[in-house]
């Protein structure tokens, strides 16, 4: 077992894990950090997004000690602490971007990275950026959608609904 | 002006705030204390005779609290199916056993071998890889026309073969069909293959089971779309315990598209190994477990004719299908191809005569069950693409065809033992036409054509039936179950109400729209009614979510036990308000004399209730509950025109869908918001299946697309933005809502608007192809074109 310790949003976290502990697993056993999911075992879902040092990262292909000492962002941080959403959360809110849920905190944190990087991307870029994060529920149209008023952008020119 | 609350109002979501928060609570966030880990042992062969299974070397590893085997069960029941389908003989289907752990034989790859309980994960899977396995492996049986030939290696070897059952519906009018094909001007026929799928909802399947050895009481936490369902099959058939000792909780569930709908064995592992082991045991599927253990949908081979008059009117169908079971029968697997697929066959269309015959076949493959539509995509999409086939035979616009044979009156009684209670299908499509800008197509595929590129169009309807019921009905059909849905509505003091319904939410949105139909009816804030759900401690025995039922079954018996609710508060204000009850009338949250001013709140009634002071206790009993169980009259029918323009590369074979045009009618909307969502994700699931999912057996039984590096998910990138329209609008005439239900719609409607789009695109470059299976992926596109 080794010793690890972060940051995790914005609180210091530490534990022992084993060598074999995905930093995802960290989050969730060790932290009860459950917003983080677990939607495969091929790193293709994207359910697992974090950031890691402010880059988005998928937890279940970084290992808890390779974490050790970064600065970790989950999805339970991204609200203001009165519980005020953030623009992208309340995003996806306004425009019906999430159904079931489980792969929200990871196209959440997926959308906050992008929009980072990019604060006007074009909606092929939405599409293009979002290949690493697999929905069933919306077809994509709502998120893509949240994802574009998120970043401040006319969003009437989207087909109707 | 649109609503801003109640019926008819895109209310936001109220649980987006904790699904957003990462406050959501899954099954897999659910951690009891002391509980232990279980890893399944699944069989990587597809059919092969178990010799042995040892496990001393597991046993003795690390955190290990007890290995199980198919000998720890042989006490135990069989996961139970939960229809028995007639064939065509009067005979009932063939049912095998279905052991928890596998018996003698193993019959399909992930099949669960033996179950290791250890301290933690890692050390369970870590045993589970020390068992010795000795099979002998055994010729499988994996394509449907092979398996039921004479002398194929059988699946179960004490059943008589590997025909489940041979149903012909109705089998009273095949000699009148055939007849009928006799005197046709015209016979379109068709061959085609259903792919088979994976319904893939993003949280995988997870399971707890806790047992009180003080009480005797069981609970099981699980990812269900029907809790109730799930504690009388397993307490009941599996393993023996009686419901008032079972506790079903379904919380938070990632999505089920049907593939939650059925009893596992992995539940009543859990259940029993919690006693067994006298701790908490916990089962968290894995992604590349889910591909060979939750059951599959769809994969259908079907023929289909189709006879038309010389005025190519339509005057007979029957049909052909080959339905493939797995090796098992999961929970509603008979009644897919069956009820929910021969009932359908008449789409939208007044065709006099059909008969439809469905062979069942169990083949080494993981069982195969509803998924989203479930039968009726696959009665929509042969048909759909029958009726296109006709109409370029004949040299028709295929728009015109379907105009022409549309059932034009209501209520329509089809030959197929359905009656349809309301619809207006020449107002969808119209709709459609007017949305897709079909006279601007030509200009389009002009565009097209000059970046090198072929455009296609292509339409269809669908019919479907939702809100399976009524209860006598789907009893005399082969269900085991009744289809009722219960609600108990409880108000409080201060006037909130909890509503309790039997109805699942699993991305549905229920929480929001169902609270929205309470407060329209009482005239009170959103905000003042909470829904609960997924708890057989909670709610009232319930059916639970699947086939678009929802809204039109569970939200009728919330609507049933709100009227009572309404009914009993009315006496207490009469009384209050020393007026007779027919003269009070509830507006707005208060209940008023009419004619007057005299008026008392909602919140002072509901106080009375239950501080009856100044109450008519003589006459009524104090509290304010009630309960209701509705047990629809009829299926629902929602039906619709859907389009699709597509974009392919000659060069590539590489297909594209541009526009997506879809125009529904679902009667009555709760909330367009969240109906517009279900559209969408249905049409992605259906796209989906039309270009790129393909559920792949090898001939040995070996999975080939067993996770999603090899399963194509539709990604972002691969939709378009979708157009949608609920506006045609004609209102279900049995339940009290009007409503028809919407979640499966886009799933059902959208293959064959995808692949006569593609056909269309095919001819447009001079390739005249009459058919081409699903996916219609890139390599068969450049095969299709290059032949």
């Amino acid at each position: 077992m080794t010793q690890v310790k972060m940051t995790v949003n914005g609180k210091t976290a530490s534990g022992h894990v084993e060598g074999r502990t995905l930093l995802v697993q960290f989050l969730r056993e060790d932290l009860g950090l459950t917003g983080t999911h677990v939607g495969c075992d091929t790193s293709q879902c994207g359910a697992c997004v974090v950031h890691v040092n402010g880059q988005a990262v998928k937890a279940c292909s970084m290992l808890a000690v390779e974490a050790d000492g970064a600065d970790v962002a989950t999805i339970e941080g991204q609200a203001a602490a009165d519980g005020t959403l953030n623009t992208i959360q309340q995003a996806f809110q306004d425009h019906h971007g999430l159904q079931c849920g489980f792969c929200t905190p990871g196209m959440v944190m997926s959308a906050a990275a992008l929009l980072k990087d990019n604060p006007k991307p074009t909606v092929a870029e939405v599409r293009h950026y979002l290949d690493g994060n697999i929905c069933r529920c919306t077809g994509y149209h709502n998120i893509v959608k949240a994802i574009m008023a998120a970043s401040g952008q006319d969003i009437g020119a989207i087909a109707a609904e | 002006m649109p609503k801003d609350s109640g019926i008819g109002a895109s209310s936001k979501r109220r649980e987006d705030i904790r699904f957003l928060t990462g406050d959501g609570n899954y099954t897999d966030d659910i951690n009891i204390h002391g509980q232990a880990y279980v890893h399944f042992l699944r069989s990587d062969v597809a059919h092969g005779t178990l010799n042995s299974v040892n496990t001393d070397a597991a046993a003795a590893m690390d955190g290990v609290v007890k290995i199980f085997t198919g000998t720890d069960f042989e006490a135990v029941g069989s996961i139970p199916c939960g229809w028995q389908v007639t064939d065509k003989h009067g005979e009932v289907m063939q049912e095998p056993r279905h052991p928890v752990l596998a018996h003698g034989k193993v019959r399909h790859v992930g099949e669960p071998i033996a179950a290791v309980v250890a301290d933690t994960p890692e050390q369970a899977r870590d045993a589970a890889e020390a068992i010795e396995v000795d099979i002998s492996e055994l010729p499988a049986v994996i394509d449907m026309k092979e398996a039921v030939r004479d002398g194929a290696p059988k699946v179960h070897d004490d059943l008589t073969g590997n025909l489940c059952y041979d149903w012909g519906f109705v089998e009273e009018n095949k000699g009148a069909v055939d007849a009928a094909f006799e005197k046709a001007a015209h016979v379109t026929t068709l061959e085609l293959v259903n792919n088979r799928l994976v319904a893939n909802p993003m949280e995988p399947r997870v399971a707890v089971g806790d047992f009180a050895r003080s009480t005797g009481d069981y609970t099981l936490y699980t990812t269900s779309q029907n809790p109730h369902v799930i504690r009388l099959l397993m307490g009941a058939f599996v393993l023996g315990i009686p419901e008032h000792k079972l506790r079903v909780v379904a919380p938070d569930v990632g999505g089920g598209f049907g593939t939650k709908i059925f009893h596992y064995q992995e539940e009543a592992f859990v259940t029993f190994a919690a006693k067994a082991c006298n701790r908490p045991v916990k089962w968290t599927s894995s992604r590349s477990e889910a591909f060979m253990s939750d059951a599959h949908g769809r994969d259908h081979v079907t023929k289909i004719e189709l006879a038309l008059d010389a005025d190519n009117n339509f005057t007979a169908l029957r049909t052909d299908t080959y339905a493939n079971m797995g090796a098992y029968l999961s929970t509603f697997a008979p009644s897919v191809p069956t009820w929910l697929h021969g009932t359908l066959m008449a789409g939208n269309y007044k065709t006099p005569l059909i008969y439809v015959n469905v062979k069942a076949v169990f083949t080494n493959t993981v069982p195969v069950d509803a998924y989203r539509g479930a039968g009726r995509p696959e009665a929509t999409y042969q048909l759909e693409r029958l009726v296109d086939k006709a109409a370029h035979e004949l040299g028709v616009d295929p728009i015109k065809l379907r105009r022409q044979n549309f059932v034009t009156e209501f209520p329509y009684a089809t030959p197929v033992a359905v009656e349809y209670d309301t619809g207006d299908y020449i107002a969808t499509m119209d709709k459609l036409e007017e949305m897709a800008d079909v006279a601007g197509f030509a200009a389009r595929r002009q565009e097209s054509e000059a970046k090198g590129r072929l455009r296609g169009f292509g339409v269809n309807c669908y019919i479907e039936a939702c809100g399976i019921a009524p209860s006598n009905l789907v009893g005399q059909l082969g269900a085991r179950a009744g289809l009722y849905e219960s609600a108990t509505v409880r108000v409080n003091a201060t006037g909130g109400l909890v509503v309790m319904t039997g109805s699942h939410s699993h991305g549905q949105g229920h929480e929001t729209s169902f609270a929205q139909v309470v407060a329209e009816m009482i005239g009170i804030d959103e905000s003042m009614v909470e829904i609960v759900h997924g708890d057989t401690d909670r709610v009232p025995m319930g059916m639970g979510t699947y086939g678009s039922r929802s809204l039109a079954v569970g939200g009728s018996a919330m609507v049933r036990a709100t009227e009572k609710i309404i009914a009993k508060a009315r006496k207490i204000a009469s009384h209050l308000l020393e007026a007779s009850e027919t003269d009070v009338e509830l507006k707005d949250g208060a209940f008023t004399v009419a004619g007057t001013d005299k008026s008392v709140a909602w919140g002072d009634v509901t106080l009375a209730a239950y501080v009856p002071h100044n109450y008519p206790l003589e006459e009524i009993e104090p509290g304010l509950e009630e309960t209701a169980f509705y047990d629809p009259a009829n299926f629902t029918y929602p039906s619709g025109a859907y389009a699709c323009e597509v974009e392919l590369d000659p060069e590539t074979g590489q297909v594209t869908v541009e526009r997506f045009f879809a125009a529904d009618d679902f009667g009555n909307i709760v909330n367009p918001m969240i109906v517009t969502g279900q559209v969408h994700g249905g049409l992605a699931q259906g796209i989906g299946q039309a270009l790129m999912e393909n559920c792949t057996y090898d001939a040995d039984g070996q999975l080939l697309s067993a996770s999603y590096m090899d399963y194509a998910m539709p990604r972002a990138s691969d939709l378009p933005f979708y157009d949608v329209d609920h506006s045609c609008q004609t209102p279900c005439t049995h339940n009290p809502l009007g409503v028809k239900g919407c979640g499966e719609a886009g799933a059902i409607g959208s293959p064959p608007a995808v692949v006569n789009a593609v056909l269309d695109a095919m001819r447009s470059g001079g390739k005249d192809v009459s058919h081409i299976d699903m996916p219609v992926s890139p390599h068969r596109v450049w095969e299709a074109m290059n032949s």
